[in-house]
Formats: C-alpha cells, structure tokens, sequence
C-alpha cells in the first residue's frame, strides 16, 4: 500500500496528540492538590493502533472501546477539551462529569462509550453492526479491547454470532500481553488470538501494533470487506503498554515492577511514534522541522485545554436528583 | 369487545407495534420456531419473518447486541423463556444497558425490552421458576413491568417498546390462558400508573402480575365473610405507583402485600417500608406480606403446592389483619390447577 503525505501526517498527529496528552495526564495525576480524581489507564504505547484504525472511520461509523479508551476517543476526533473536563470532573466534560476516563463519549463523531468491565461493549458494538446490517446501511460498527478480554465468554458468543450473521464489524484486540501484572501465558493456554478467528469462520489477522503503516492497511481491508458485506474480521494488533495498568498515585515508581528487565527494553525500543517519525523522514514527506511544529502546536493545544478544564465549573450537585 | 387470552394479547401488541415501527424487531432463543415463545411470538414471526430473529444460546450477546442495536436506531425487544437465564445476562442487564447513558452523561437513547417469563407448577424446579423482579427493580435505570391481565399486558407492552429507556417486561407463565376483554386496535398504557383492580373498603391487596388474580380469589372468599378487599394492581414495579397505593391504605388503613418473588430483600419488602414511611398514621395494623419462602422451589408435587402460598394463605393473613377468626383451608377450597407442562 502506498501511503499519501495526507495519511502520513494525520497517522503522526494522531499518534503524537495520544502521547503528549497522555504524558501530561501522568504528570498531573500524582500532583497535589488532586486534579484529576478518578482511575485513569493510559494508552501510551499503542498509539498506533487507534490511529490507524481509526484513520479508516467516519463519524457515522460506530465505535466502542475499554477503559483504556483516551487513544480511541482522540482517534476519533475527540474534542481535547471534552477530554480533560471530563478527568477533572467538570460539567463541561464529555460525559457532563459523570464517567471519568473510563467513561468517555463522543456519539457526533461516532464515538459509543466505554465500558470498565473486560469485554463488556464488545456485544454492544455487534449490535450496531446488526442494526447496520438490518437497514442496508454502508456503515462499520468497531470494537477495541485487550487481550484480556478474549478470556471472557461474552468475546466468544459476540465472535460467533458476528460471524453467523456476516455483521459489518472490526474486532481489535489490543493485545499488550498483560493484564494488570499477569503474563498471557499465565492466562491463555496457546498464544494465538488471531488464529482463534478461524474458529467462528472469520479472517483473523495479527498485526505490529506499534507500527502505524501495518495496523493501517489491515483494518483497511476488514473495513472495506466489511462494507461491502463479507463479515467480520478480528485483528489482534500486538504492541506493549509503557505505564501500569492504572495510574497510582502509591506506587508510580514501580509500575512495571516485575516485568522481564530485557522483555521491556527491547518493547521500548520499538516505540511506535519514533517508528513513524522515521519512516516519515525516511521517505522525505516531511523535515525534522515539521515535526517539531506538529509537537509544538499539540502542545499547546493540550495548554489550552487544561486551562479550559481549569476554569470550567463543577456539575451542579442538584443534577443529581433524578430517578426513574 | 371480545376476549383474549394474556398469550394473545402479547402476541397482538409486537404484531401491532411492528407494523407502526419498522425499527422493531425480537430477538430470542426459538423466537421463530414452530412454538414461538408460548405462541407469543409466532403472529409476528408469520407476518414479519425478516424482524423476528432466532439467537444462539448466548444470552449475554442478545442482550448487549440488543443495547447495541438500540443505540444505533433499532427498537429490539428481546424474549426469554424463562427469568431464570436472565442470571446469565446480567452484566449486559446491570453494567451496560441500564447505566450506559448515564454513565456518559446522559441522553443515549436504548430503547429496548426485555421479556422474560416466570414459570410455576409442573414441578418445574428451582432454575425454571424464578421471579426476578426484586434483583431489577434494584437497579437504577431499569425499569420493571409486570402486568395482571390480558388488557394490560397489551397496553403495557406497546408503552414498554416506545419507552426510550430499558425496560424488563415480567410476564408469569400462569396468566398466559387467562382470558379478558382486549380491544383491537392498538393502544397503550402508562408505565408506573397502577390500576385499582377491585374496589374495597376493609383492606387493601398491593399486587401485580400472577398475585392480582391470586388476590381476586381471596377477595371472592372475603367477600362471602362481609369483608369488601380492595386490590391495586400497581402494574409496574418500578416505577412504583405510590399515589395510588397510598390513596387505597389511607381510605382501608391495612395493607397486604403479595409479591410473586421471595419475601426477602423484595419487593414486598420495598412496598411495605414505602407504606409505613409514608402513612404509618393511617395503619390499623401491621402490614402483612403474602410471598415465597426464602428456599429455591422444590419440584414434588407435594412440596412445590407447600411452597406456594395459597388463596387461603391470603384470605387468612387478611383475617388476622382485621382481627378475626381464621377460616378452615376446605372452607376456602382447593385451587384447580389445568398447566400440565411442558415448562
């Protein structure tokens, strides 16, 4: 696949706006006063994942995600604002203050909500594929979740059942071979996430999910053959997350504590917006320059939205009083 | 106007709701088959093949794919023939579709339903007769139907599939035969309003579902001892008509709750503690509650007529509300029981 300076730059932007904001939300957590105070799950390191599926979307396609849903949202054109209101816990966030981090929503630009329980949108997203698929409609319902989540039955009756009904859907399973500390060999008994597609009868892939230029191409061809109706595809997108599993204000210092020292090394070597800022350079789209200006426009971007979240106001406590 | 029985009238609502809506559809184990969930399903099934959808065994999946769906547009109203897998459900129930909107921030529309059965009799035993109302109606953003009677079972479920929020619709397998008036055309009912089902003055039956015609015998019976009971079929769980319960305990000052489910943490529980925060100063005398034991339901016919609580178990319990003798239980006489399986 040959790769368009558009596509490119928006692959780099994307992925650079998930880093600096989530690098930002790891250097407010801790300070004190508290700012920020809910669980926050940070994406870094699968940056490219949700760049490059996301690349692929429109806001009239559906996506659904997890908990560690900040790379999704901002894939998907998620407004930063929102974002950091929502953290802070502001009336002006996202979700009016009342999901947090793991609850974030963006419904104009195709973004569905986030579940905090493993596996638990994965269904939601099979039935926006089914409604799609009901009223002939040229639309992709996504889910991402890790690889966790193919430990749960509910990912093995959504496989199925997608399959049956060939449904417009991309399953992407961000597989970061952890589950808070627990090694996937530790859970699963065959590492093979992609291979378990062939059960249900559709095509599974496994990506690099630290490279953009491959993550892109394949959720290409699940999104195009999905449109055109031949089902579902599973993309197990293979990559590693920097942080833990959770930002704690306890133990930040030993967050990948008992991690193979070798194992994280050569993962950190293989960081997915160097890759892309090489292979950028190396086809001469853009200079060092421009890429410096990107990081710098994001940045103040970010500024600006923490300001925003800032000076937002609180919910009003009397919001609180409905029922059914 | 010509009678239905509760079955049909079901049957006739999706049929009618159906052909004003084409983002309705039904989801459910056997939904198109031959059998049709009890019949209910089966007009539909015949007159919109494409919209009425057989699952696999995969009760987690239909309900969040149901949650899914209505949140890209569609209407689904999903069919399960027994409360007892809805256990197998509840994270896609309890975590996703009941909080997911306000879990965001509010103002995801998930229009759905979910119809579930409750068995009883034919030694159906503890996975197949479960009445799960308490467990829902606990749950905020739920809210929880259970209907008496033929016309409103119809009514009730038309609203149900236009309600822009989750809705457990709790049908009992006991009323599916019971016949009552039900007119044609379609109509609907509003969710959270009751409906006084007879009129007294001596004491008040709060019931829904299969303990409204269990209060209507025992009124039969009282009625013959020169005791007038007024029954409020409150229709809906959740909300909770509580005007309507109040007008009737202010106007008889006792009360008898009658819950289909157990006695524990239900739902007669949840009335009682409303009626006597609310009107203890009108109260002759304790509430009484007529409900199941706090035992799964046993299979032997002996034992499952045991753990039922009887017409006479009502007309007794209302008796000692207002301090009169009890009656003998062959006085009262014996309930005819006509289900004969399968489930």
């Amino acid at each position: 696949m040959e790769f368009s300076k558009k596509i490119l730059e928006k692959l780099y932007t994307t992925m650079l706006t998930i880093r600096l904001t989530q690098e930002k939300i790891a250097e407010i957590y801790p300070q004190v006063p508290r700012r920020i105070q809910c669980p926050v799950h940070l994406y870094t390191g699968h940056e490219a994942i949700a760049a490059g599926v996301c690349l692929n979307l429109s806001s009239a396609d559906y996506v659904f995600s997890y908990y560690r849903s900040h790379g999704h949202y901002l894939a998907m054109g998620g407004d930063l604002k929102a974002m950091f209101a929502e953290l802070y816990g502001k009336k002006t966030g996202c979700s009016k203050g009342r999901g947090g981090s793991m609850h974030f929503i963006d419904v104009k630009n195709g973004f569905m909500g986030a579940s905090a329980i493993v596996a638990g949108s994965i269904p939601l997203a099979v039935g926006a594929a089914l409604a799609f698929k009901m009223r002939n409609e040229k639309k992709v319902a996504v889910v991402f979740f890790g690889d966790a989540a193919c430990e749960e039955g509910i990912w093995h009756e959504s496989m199925n059942f997608a399959s049956l009904k060939k449904l417009p859907i991309i399953f992407i399973c961000e597989n970061n071979f952890y589950a808070v500390k627990t090694h996937i060999s530790q859970r699963q008994a065959e590492d093979n996430i992609y291979r378990r597609a062939a059960n249900y009868g559709m095509p599974g892939v496994r990506v690099d999910g630290n490279d953009a230029l491959e993550v892109f191409p394949a959720a290409y061809d699940a999104f195009y053959g999905a449109r055109k109706g031949g089902g579902p595809t599973l993309i197990e997108a293979r990559t590693y997350r920097w942080l833990g599993h959770v930002e704690n204000t306890f133990f930040n210092k030993d967050i990948l504590e008992g991690r193979p020292k070798d194992e994280v090394e050569s993962w950190m070597k293989r960081c997915p917006i160097k890759k892309m800022e090489e292979q950028i350079l190396r086809r001469g789209i853009l200079e060092k320059d421009d890429l410096k200006r990107i990081g710098l426009r994001i940045e103040e971007e970010i500024k600006e939205a923490i300001l925003f979240a800032e000076e937002s106001p609180f919910p009003e406590v009397s919001d609180e009083k409905t029922e059914v | 106007m010509r009678k239905l029985k509760y079955k049909e009238a079901i049957a006739e609502a999706l049929v009618q709701a159906m052909k004003t809506d084409d983002s309705i559809f039904i989801m459910g184990e056997g939904a198109d088959d031959s059998t049709g969930i009890f019949g209910t399903t089966s007009p539909a099934a015949k007159e919109f093949p494409e919209r009425v959808m057989d699952m696999p065994l995969s009760e987690a999946l239909i309900t969040g794919a149901g949650t899914g769906a209505a949140m890209a547009g569609m209407r689904p109203v999903m069919v399960h023939a027994r409360n007892d897998f809805l256990y197998l459900a509840m994270d896609q129930i309890v975590n996703h579709a009941a909080i997911w909107s306000e879990m965001h921030g509010g103002g995801v529309k998930i229009p759905w339903v979910i119809r579930a059965i409750v068995g009883r009799g034919w030694g159906n035993a503890a996975q197949h007769s479960q009445s799960l109302q308490a467990i829902f109606a606990h749950i905020p953003g739920l809210k929880v139907v259970m209907p008496a009677t033929p016309y409103r079972a119809k009514g009730l479920l038309i609203s149900a599939i236009k309600d822009d929020s989750p809705v457990m619709f709790i049908e009992h397998r006991s009323l599916f035969d019971l016949e009552g008036f039900v007119p044609q055309e379609p109509y609907s009912l509003p969710l959270g309003r009751g409906n006084i089902f007879r009129r007294g003055k001596d004491l008040t039956f709060v019931a829904f579902s299969f303990m409204v015609a269990e209060a209507g015998k025992a009124a039969v019976v009282l009625c013959e001892e020169g005791i007038e009971a007024e029954i409020v079929d409150v229709s809906s769980v959740k909300p909770l008509d509580k005007e309507l319960i109040s007008e009737s305990v202010k106007k008889t000052g006792r009360a008898v709750v009658l819950d289909t489910g157990w006695k524990s943490f239900g739902v007669s529980a949840e009335i009682s503690a409303m009626i006597n925060e609310e009107l203890f100063h009108v109260l002759k005398a304790p509430i009484r509650r007529i409900a199941l034991p706090d035992s799964p339901t046993p299979c032997s016919p002996i034992l499952e007529k045991a753990y039922y609580p009887s017409a006479a178990d009502i007309v007794n319990a209302s008796l000692d509300l207002l301090g009169r003798a009890r009656l003998p239980e062959e006085k009262i006489g014996e309930e005819e029981t006509k289900f004969s399986g399968p489930f």
